[in-house]
């Protein structure tokens, strides 16, 4: 099988993007103080954050594959996350 | 126990996973009010699993689920594998018996889940697709609880009774809801119930589904019909970090994944996905996956803490199930979620339904359903490997002795024209090569062996 970006994998599947609300908000202050910011750029598996050339960390929230892992190694108070708006986001067809 | 307003409903279960919809159905069957939310548009589209199902426990509760439930594959191959960089080392167990009667199917969960979500249906469960629930709803809960003369589990002490949920601006009230909301649970959370999970009890699960032609998996797996295999990586695959790989076959799919514990992750300060990609190059894993393409790409945080992450499953007036308990069981050679999922299903509808038919739904009196899960093979086995998860926290299972294996194997198959030495003296000298001793594989097999 060919070797595929994440960008590429992503866009096989289905996404119902909430245009109105992103369902994640990162906290630079507390992250970068934390190392929030590097611990979840290197545990997303959709590459939803990334660390930007001025050390704050950019959210693509419209990726977001709705595990959860980003949530679970946050340091308190660095990140808000929760499941997208009821019918949006990602939309798996296999599973 | 007084009741302020009647109820909506007798139950609401949020959540229509495997957990979710087995509850509701089993509800609905004894003649109750339920009402099934689920925030995805349709049930299943939000649900993702490795794809193994050890399926005697479902098929249980829906008799002719083998032929009517849209399952992959009956999982008559099972193959454990320590990859290394340039070698691996297998156990590779292959047998018809497995097939009759059906011991484990691969699933697909966005095919499946609609299917249970359709039976609840049937059953007479109003299923609401579409709607994220924000919180539960809580009233102040009885001080104290005659029936409960014994302090409550630390979390469980929240002093609030659960009466509902809120979804947006709605309001929905129950005598009993079911969190079925997954490993994340903020309904769980948000009652007081699950504290955060510490990271070596979590792991994060990257999976696609790749397609490829049934005769062609079928050529590769060695199977015939229908059968399938499941094969299990440790070792190389993830690179050191704990954890390990998995290729399951589907019908017309592979699904082919890496899960690895966040806590070696974040220590090692590794990339999730440089790890998948490289199971994914690995010269031992991609002729499985030549030729094909793509369908899909997901992936879930599992719940590793085994025994350890069942905190308290009971409240006034709630209950939580499956993943959202952390039902999961990794016991080295089954990695086991599903089937604990129906497991604490049917316990909760047991519980529930004694608890409303006595009239009480306070932690006291659903109390039952901790008690028939834990004594259900589901919770029997929980105990059981309890130690499980900790034995499988050793980094050696991930680098030393899947090299070990194959030096021993090389000493015995590389017949290099000098004279042979006796399989144990090849072991002896390749274990003084190896970083690992004598002693660990004496301890470990100890430990191993009383915790698998």
């Amino acid at each position: 099988m060919k070797p595929l970006s994440v960008p590429e994998r992503l866009a096989k599947n289905r996404f119902n993007l909430d245009e109105e609300e992103s369902h994640i908000e990162v906290n630079q202050e507390i992250a970068r103080a934390t190392g929030t910011g590097r611990a979840i750029v290197a545990c997303c598996p959709a590459h939803v954050y990334a660390e930007e050339p001025d050390g704050t960390i950019s959210v693509e929230y419209a990726a977001c594959l709705e595990c959860g892992t980003c949530l679970a190694v946050a340091a308190p108070g660095a990140l808000k996350w929760h499941y997208p708006r009821g019918g949006f986001g990602v939309q798996f067809r296999e599973g | 126990m007084p009741e302020v307003a009647e109820p909506d409903f007798d139950v609401i279960v949020v959540g229509a996973g495997i957990a979710g919809c087995v509850t509701a159905y089993q509800l609905a069957q004894q003649g109750r009010e339920v009402l099934l939310i689920e925030r995805g548009e349709a049930p299943g589209s939000k649900n993702l699993s490795g794809g193994v199902l050890y399926s005697r426990g479902i098929q249980e509760v829906f008799p002719g689920f083998l032929d009517e439930a849209p399952v992959e594959r009956r999982i008559t191959r099972n193959c454990v594998t320590f990859l290394n960089a340039t070698s691996s080392v297998g156990l590779d167990y292959q047998d018809a018996r497995l097939a009759d009667p059906v011991n484990a199917v691969t699933v697909l969960r966005a095919r499946l889940d609609p299917w249970l979500a359709g039976k609840c249906e049937e059953a007479g469960v109003t299923v609401m697709p579409g709607v994220r629930v924000d919180r539960v709803l809580t009233e102040d809960g009885p001080a104290a609880n005659a029936a409960g003369a014994a302090p409550w589990h630390a979390n469980g002490t929240t002093g609030r009774r659960v009466v509902g949920v809120q979804a947006g601006d709605d309001e929905l009230r129950a005598r009993v809801v079911v969190a079925a909301d997954g490993v994340n649970s903020f309904l769980a959370r948000d009652a007081g119930l699950r504290p955060k999970d510490p990271l070596n009890h979590l792991a994060v699960g990257v999976k696609s589904v790749v397609s490829l032609p049934r005769e062609t998996i079928e050529a590769r797996f060695n199977l015939t019909g229908d059968e399938g295999t499941a094969i299990a990586v440790v070792g190389d695959c993830t690179e050191g970090v704990g954890g390990g790989g998995f290729l399951y076959t589907n019908t017309d799919s592979v699904s082919v994944g890496v899960v690895v514990r966040l806590d070696d992750l974040t220590a090692q300060q590794k990339v999730v996905t440089d790890i998948f990609d490289h199971f994914l190059a690995h010269r031992f894993i991609a002729p499985y996956l030549e030729g094909g393409e793509l369908a899909e790409y997901g992936c879930h945080l599992v719940a590793e803490g085994g025994l350890k992450m069942i905190g308290e499953i009971v409240m006034d007036g709630m209950v939580v199930v499956g993943d959202a308990a952390g039902l999961t069981l990794n016991t080295g050679l089954t990695v086991r979620g599903m089937d604990l999922a129906v497991a604490s299903a049917v316990a909760a509808a047991g519980g529930i339904g004694a608890a409303l038919e006595n009239k009480d739904t306070s932690k006291a009196g659903l109390t039952g359903y901790r008690e028939r899960f834990f004594a259900s093979y589901a919770g029997q086995d929980m105990k059981t490997y309890a130690k499980a998860p900790a034995f499988l926290e050793h980094e050696r299972m991930y680098k030393q002795y899947g090299e070990l294996f194959a030096d021993v194997l090389y000493g015995a198959f590389s017949l290099d024209t000098r004279p042979r030495r006796h399989l144990l003296s090849v072991a002896r000298r390749a274990l003084a090569h190896s970083p690992l001793k004598m002693r660990h594989l004496v301890s470990d097999g100890i430990a191993g062996g009383r915790a698998l």
